[in-house]
């Protein structure tokens, strides 16, 4: 356990303040995004609330997977890798403390910057409060898949934008049922708490699978 | 989480290992190697066991590197096997202490912020003795990317005393070590003999201290 949590606050130091851009510049991205928005629809107050749940979600997809480049790339080139796997600890866990860790300097700011850039996009208070309380509920998700990514690029010896294209299909499912939680206050019939349960086992389901899919990806690159 | 400890660290402590105690002893046997279609070396067996040192010499490209990822489990064999006795339900991971071409340092933090992230990973003792022991302990504060290439193998060196481990698997563990820290590496790899750990050391250049047993590597 001592040995995971070490490496959960290892990998959370390094995303906050990674030279290729910590938690501060996934911030300024995401802000920028919902900034962009705007400019792009036109000043329709009413349309930028009604796709203000949907804007923050892709901001916060887009600026998630902006630190997994080197979330393995760099243990591999720094041969720190090797020493992670000289332990008790299964590659497995490794991946879940790294992924954690990540999420802890770059997921949660987002989440927690969100309802400010709510209030950049008109959206009314109930809507805020639940396009906050489903990125606390899944980016952990979006980072997670991006794990998986993040791993298979490292065995290869890749990075970069390869990363995204090839993460960026599988976390739909998560941006689906994650924005249709955000913006039902907005859309008043439709149901919360389906997506929103739905949004949380997406999110449990992918701390138990990307772990091992990723450990598979790190071990099948082993040289 | 520091206990104060101020005796510095014997490189031969390691818990079950030392001397009267169970020795460690590592085997491999018909070991092969093969990259891309290319066989790098076959049918290469060894034993090695506690208080011993092996030396694994031969000329470049002869897959040396190679032998040594594959004894320490980072890379699969094409055939053979490397064994551990006395055997461990974990396997033999948390065993070794690997030093290859690349230190291990993360690069953005201090070089005691990266031992002591070794120590809670690992479990181990108390890193200022270390840090004394490899003679870099002026420079524990500063960021380790600032470090020169030898400081930097010091620093490799300090994390196998912060967790002392039976087996030392070091890949030309000379590269960029000045004749003091020669000297110096030459009496870690003594006291971790005497206090029964083994080591197996790729080099091309003499070792200070005399190997028992050596693996000369010809290619396939």
């Amino acid at each position: 356990m001592t040995a995971f949590l070490a490496l959960v606050g290892l990998s959370a130091r390094l995303s906050f303040g990674g030279r290729s851009g910590g938690a501060l510049v996934g911030l300024v991205f995401f802000l920028a995004v919902v900034v962009v928005v705007p400019f792009a629809v036109g000043p329709d107050m009413n349309l930028l609330s009604r796709i203000g749940p949907a804007v923050l979600w892709i901001g916060a997809l887009l600026a998630s997977l902006l630190v997994l480049d080197r979330l393995f790339g760099d243990d591999r080139s720094d041969g720190a890798l090797d020493l992670l796997r000289l332990s008790d600890l299964p590659l497995e866990l490794v991946a879940l403390a790294k992924g954690l860790g990540a999420w802890l300097a770059t997921g949660l700011p987002l989440a927690v910057a969100a309802p400010f850039l709510g209030l950049l996009l008109g959206l009314s208070p109930n809507t805020v409060l639940s396009t906050t309380a489903t990125l606390v509920v899944g980016t952990p998700a979006l980072t997670m898949i991006g794990t998986i990514g993040a791993a298979l690029m490292a065995a290869l010896g890749r990075g970069g934008v390869m990363i995204a294209v090839l993460v960026l299909p599988f976390t739909i499912p998560v941006l689906i049922f994650g924005v249709s939680a955000a913006a039902a206050p907005a859309m008043a019939p439709a149901p919360f708490l389906a997506p929103f349960l739905i949004l949380i086992a997406l999110t449990l389901a992918s701390l138990v699978i990307a772990p091992i899919a990723a450990a598979a990806a790190l071990r099948a690159g082993l040289d | 989480m520091t206990t104060p400890d101020d005796r510095a660290p014997a490189a031969g402590d390691h818990a079950g290992y030392g001397p009267g105690r169970d020795h460690v002893r590592l085997t491999g046997t018909g070991l092969a190697a093969v990259r891309g279609l290319r066989t790098i070396f076959s049918d290469l067996s060894f034993a090695v066991a506690g208080g011993e040192l092996m030396t694994v010499t031969g000329p470049n490209g002869t897959g040396k590197s190679t032998f040594l990822r594959i004894v320490a489990g980072l890379m699969p064999a094409a055939a053979g096997e490397v064994a551990v006795a006395p055997a461990r339900e974990d396997g033999h991971a948390a065993l070794i202490h690997y030093i290859g071409h690349h230190d291990g340092h993360k690069a953005s933090l201090t070089v005691r912020q990266n031992l002591d992230f070794w120590r809670r990973f690992w479990g181990g003792g108390p890193i200022a003795p270390a840090l004394e022991r490899v003679g870099i302990a002026a420079l524990d504060n500063l960021p380790i990317d600032v470090l020169s290439a030898g400081q930097k193998r010091r620093a490799a060196l300090a994390r196998m005393l912060v967790a002392p481990r039976p087996i030392w698997l070091l890949d030309e563990p000379l590269t960029a070590l000045d004749a003091a820290a020669e000297a110096m590496l030459g009496d870690l790899l003594s006291e971790h003999l005497a206090g029964g750990g083994l080591a197996l050391v790729a080099t091309h250049r003499a070792l200070p201290v005399a190997a028992a047993r050596t693996l000369r590597m010809e290619g396939p």
